[in-house]
């Protein structure tokens, strides 16, 4: 069954058609890495479906909530480490106090960081940001959990962090739709790989299939990562 | 010639000044948020409204402002004023001046926050008022407190404009004191007051920053 469903999407900003006709579907359980050369469309596919961007056409079909981890993580700088996480389940959801924090506890034990409840955003690094930021999106109790290249802001050992916990993610069966540039991370953790270019889909499938694809523009931007 | 009738009439003037100054920053400083709404609005003749509103109350001389306010009711619309109108028009004016400088400071603060606030805050569902409230206002106000700490100095010392419309607060007091003596000490004496007024000011200004400052972007 498909949780999330695109159909015929366009975007344009001004002149520019950015998103040309994108149609894709998202089982439960599933997780979809989507990839592909700067300004292909990636991240404004991804900011259409979380609301943040006004589709100019096509239909998106989703009633469940939904997560998003952003690239440069977007934590509140004045609110702890605990309140970034826990104030919007109560503020918003109007859950149980008790609940939330005990809830946000067990993140953050997930996470690492059972130490950081109290601390601001300013006094951990990069990697502890993006955790505390997948916290609070995990917070929510998501249907599907979005990324937004999550690791493109990070230096090469702190993405290797964020990279375990998305893994680790995947292996409990979260939805999870990945805007990435690390191919071997979405070759190894997707279930379905989405290569766009120019607005379009153009290759589309499991790993296996999109790494082995004929398709030329698909070998060019491989080739980029394994010359 | 400091005596004691002399300080203590200061004093009593001090508490007027200390009065206008409270109740100017008690309504200019919301005021000065919804101006700072309005400027910012999408809404052309509100924003442009607001544009001319601030641009005449920046532009003009507060002391001028405070007569028109005072003497404008009579003159546009043949209003008999009663005593009380006086106070009334000084905090009226003082208001909607210090409003214009605040509803810029608003905006300058306001639009130094990045759009992935607000971005992060919509994904979390947060609506457009809890977003202003709980993630925009907390960090706009620790963008602001220095500029603020300057107007609200600088309008310790403009209280004593309040001296055009005869109001008996400390600096109009001291004029009088300084006529009668054919002296200017009520007049320095006055000054220190103001001085030690501001010392205090900046102060607790100083200890808001602080408080505010437990973290940094």
């Amino acid at each position: 069954m498909s949780l999330l469903k695109v159909k015929n999407l366009k975007k344009s900003f001004d002149e520019e058609e950015v998103l040309k006709d994108i149609s894709l579907e998202v089982e439960k359980g599933e997780v979809l890495c989507i990839i592909g050369p700067s300004g292909s469309g990636k991240s404004t596919l991804l900011r259409c479906i979380t609301d943040l961007e006004q589709e100019d056409g096509g239909v998106i079909d989703f009633d469940g909530t939904f997560g998003l981890v952003f690239q440069d993580f977007n934590l509140f700088p004045h609110h702890s480490v605990m309140k970034n996480i826990t104030n919007a389940p109560i503020k918003v959801q109007k859950r149980d106090k008790t609940e939330v924090f005990q809830s946000a506890r067990a993140l953050l034990k997930k996470m690492g960081l059972e130490d950081k409840e109290d601390a601001y955003p300013h006094e951990l690094s990069g990697g502890q940001q993006q955790r505390v930021s997948i916290a609070r999106a995990l917070a929510m109790n998501p249907d599907i959990l979005f990324f937004d290249e999550p690791t493109s802001a990070l230096d090469p050992e702190l993405t290797s962090e964020i990279l375990v916990v998305i893994r680790d993610l995947a292996a409990e069966n979260m939805t999870m739709v990945i805007v990435t540039h690390e191919m071997t991370f979405a070759r190894n953790v997707a279930d379905k790989i989405i290569f766009m270019d120019d607005g379009h889909i153009v290759e589309e499938g499991t790993p296996d299939e999109v790494f082995s694809s004929d398709n030329s523009r698909m070998r060019e931007f491989l080739g980029k990562f394994y010359d | 010639m400091i005596d004691g009738s002399m300080i203590g009439m200061l004093l009593g003037g001090l508490i007027t000044s200390i009065e206008i100054f409270l109740l100017t920053l008690l309504f200019s400083l919301p005021l000065g948020l919804l101006v700072a709404f309005g400027r910012m609005s999408g809404f052309a003749p509100l924003k442009w409204l607001m544009k001319v509103y601030i641009s005449i109350m920046r532009g003009t001389p507060l002391m001028l402002q405070l007569i028109v306010v005072f003497f404008g009711p009579y003159y546009i619309f043949g209003a008999s004023l009663s005593s009380d109108y006086r106070f009334i028009a000084v905090i009226i004016a003082f208001s909607i001046n210090y409003a214009a400088y605040f509803a810029e400071i608003y905006r300058g603060g306001i639009e130094a926050i990045p759009k992935g606030q607000y971005e992060a805050a919509q994904v979390l569902g947060y609506g457009k008022v809890q977003t202003f409230f709980i993630i925009i206002l907390p960090q706009v106000f620790r963008i602001i407190i220095p500029s603020v700490t300057n107007e609200v100095i600088t309008l310790v010392k403009d209280t004593s404009l309040s001296f055009v419309l005869a109001i008996p607060e400390m600096f109009t007091i001291a004029k009088q004191i300084a006529a009668a003596d054919a002296s200017i000490v009520a007049l320095l004496v006055a000054g220190v007051f103001y001085y030690v007024f501001n010392v205090v000011v900046a102060f607790v200004m100083a200890r808001l920053e602080r408080r505010y400052n437990y973290y940094s972007n």
